[in-house]
């Protein structure tokens, strides 16, 4: 009985873990999708990022209660929760940039396209990362310090692009509230990089704990 | 009257469920692996198991136990026993329930002027350094062997939350098993000869004997005192000597399970002798002193990192000054029960004055013939089983 509750909690941290993935696949795709101007198609993955994010929510409030509820894993339930809350966090963020994507449909010059999408790879490779970390902190401890290392590399990768995009943007010809735009859009997709990488962070602590 | 002796041993039962479901069930509950009311109701669900089912088989531990010979003096025993485990408990401290048995013993002994083997007691003496030190070691190399496995072994977080949960339920409802089954023979014992109770039919043809009721009267009693009188004591052993995590928790009981089995054991000291080892003396020992022992080598291997010194201190202190103390308050009451209440504590006939048999301490145990010397050879050894 208390091996099917616990193995049945296993499957919805790895199912919301899933949809962390999920999340990131859409937003890239998404992104690409909106820079070549195939807008209803665009459309279409807003909305199942959307409801990626609202059965993420949904699945979270539920694992956590059950760990709660159930007083699982005592000495690692404060750190589980709080990364689970800083994973959905990620998610969220990355939602809300797609969504800002539809409300407010910024022109990107096109020979600013492939920096800009190298900006969204690298934060969702950084969110991949930060998702293959979780998974093993709770399976496999010693991996987790390679997929942190992997995260951090992402992140920094993310913020050159950024850096790149944003000069390219401040030396262009663009009006300053365009440029001001664009930046903001920059910022915020790299901002899921350095969410990622505060996950990252409590994760590394996480592991000391958990080493008996 | 054997209503109002009772009473001493239900009291020494319910001291000794206080402190002693400590030792099985407080690392788990210390760690929040076990909530306390599941850990209270499998530990007294099988101290009850144990005492009624294999409590009633020790009938030799019952006849050596007779060294003391009146049931004013197993009274008084069990009294000062009980009230020193208790006012350690009242101090938080964790006791060897055995230390305060042993201790009020030796009042016996001192106030009736009978003889104390000092070989069995140097024995019994030296398992309370040895058993910590051993469940020390235990501890250390458990917690190595787990390090190993588990960095091999890559099993899910939740997964491991389960087997160390199960882990811990079925070690502590093993030792509090045997708990039962050994302890209950030295709370009721002496009250076995006098028990008021008759057979009772239960089903078919089975039978509920009389000295099984009684053990199921003071198993009851060693239940109540871990319902009410022991959820202090769990925390203190799970969380104040050093922060115990599930896995740590696991690897101090067992430990402490290992311990209490190298000692019991004849298969080992006969392997051994073979081979031509000097030999572990088959003594039972304190559980008490060997889950404070395994704590404590966990706190060593973690580098002595968070290890509560002042905690360490004052249990160790509670061991030096519990079999003095039980020793005391047993040689004071066992006056006031004698020249004030009139009651025999020692059976003369049976036990005769040191003073009349100068032969006896100088004289090697296994040869004298004196009844209470033998009695005295086999009854310390055989209270150690308290724990």
């Amino acid at each position: 009985m208390l091996f099917k509750k616990n193995k049945q909690i296993e499957v919805q941290i790895d199912e919301f873990l899933d949809l962390v993935i999920k999340g990131g696949l859409i937003f890239k795709q998404a992104v690409r999708y909106y820079l070549q101007g195939r807008l209803e198609e665009f459309e279409n993955h807003l909305k199942e990022l959307n409801d990626t994010e609202e059965k993420g929510d949904d699945l979270r409030r539920e694992i956590e209660s059950k760990l709660y509820l159930r007083t699982l894993i005592p000495e690692s339930r404060g750190d589980v929760l709080g990364l689970m809350e800083s994973s959905d966090k990620v998610l969220n963020q990355t939602t809300e940039n797609l969504l800002q994507f539809s409300v407010e449909s910024p022109v990107i010059p096109e020979e600013l396209h492939p920096v800009f999408l190298d900006l969204a790879d690298y934060a969702v490779n950084a969110s991949e990362g930060m998702v293959k970390a979780i998974r093993a902190y709770f399976r496999d401890l010693a991996s987790v310090r390679d997929n942190v290392n992997q995260v951090l590399f992402y992140r920094k990768e993310s913020n050159k692009s950024a850096e790149k995009f944003k000069r390219a943007v401040f030396r262009s010809e663009l009006r300053l509230s365009h440029k001001i735009h664009l930046r903001y859009f920059a910022y915020h997709i790299e901002l899921i990089a350095e969410e990622a990488e505060d996950v990252c962070d409590r994760l590394s602590i996480a592991t000391i704990k958990r080493y008996i | 009257m054997i209503w109002f002796f009772l009473t001493s041993g239900l009291f020494l039962g319910f001291s000794l469920g206080a402190n002693d479901a400590a030792n099985v069930f407080g690392t788990a509950v210390g760690s929040r692996m076990v909530r306390f009311k599941v850990a209270a109701a499998i530990a007294s669900l099988f101290v009850l198991l144990g005492a009624v089912m294999e409590g009633s088989g020790t009938t030799e531990t019952l006849g050596r136990l007779g060294a003391v010979n009146a049931i004013a003096g197993s009274f008084t025993v069990a009294l000062a026993a009980g009230l020193t485990v208790a006012w350690m408990n009242r101090a938080r401290l964790l006791v060897s329930t055995t230390q305060a048995i042993v201790g009020a013993i030796i009042g016996w002994n001192l106030f009736t002027r009978s003889t104390t083997d000092i070989g069995v007691l140097s024995q019994i003496v030296a398992t309370w350094f040895l058993s910590p030190l051993l469940a020390a070691l235990l501890a250390i190399l458990l917690y190595l062997l787990f390090k190993r496995i588990l960095g091999k072994v890559r099993i899910h977080m939740l997964r491991l939350d389960a087997y160390t949960r199960t882990g811990l339920i079925i070690v502590g409802a093993l030792g509090s098993y045997s708990l039962g089954a050994n302890n209950i023979a030295n709370v009721m014992g002496v009250f076995v000869p006098a028990s008021p109770f008759k057979d009772l039919p239960l089903l078919g043809s089975a039978n509920l004997h009389g000295t099984q009721q009684l053990f199921l009267l003071g198993a009851l009693a060693i239940a109540a005192g871990i319902f009410t009188r022991s959820q202090r004591m769990m925390y203190a052993v799970g969380s104040e000597i050093f922060k115990l995590t599930p896995i740590l928790a696991l690897i101090v009981v067992l430990a402490q399970a290992l311990v209490l089995f190298i000692f019991a054991s004849s298969g080992i000291k006969n392997g051994l002798l073979a081979v031509g080892l000097p030999p572990i003396p088959l003594v039972p020992v304190s559980s008490s002193q060997a889950i404070v022992g395994a704590i404590f080598g966990i706190g060593i291997i973690k580098g002595m990192k968070g290890v509560n010194f002042k905690m360490l201190g004052r249990i160790a202190s509670g061991w030096v000054m519990t079999p003095l103390f039980a020793a005391l308050l047993s040689f004071i009451a066992l006056f006031f029960v004698q020249n004030v209440f009139e009651q025999e504590v020692v059976h003369h006939a049976i036990v005769p004055s040191a003073a009349a048999r100068p032969t006896a301490v100088a004289a090697p145990a296994d040869t004298l013939s004196i009844p209470d010397t033998i009695q005295t050879i086999t009854t310390i050894p055989q209270l150690e089983e308290l724990q």
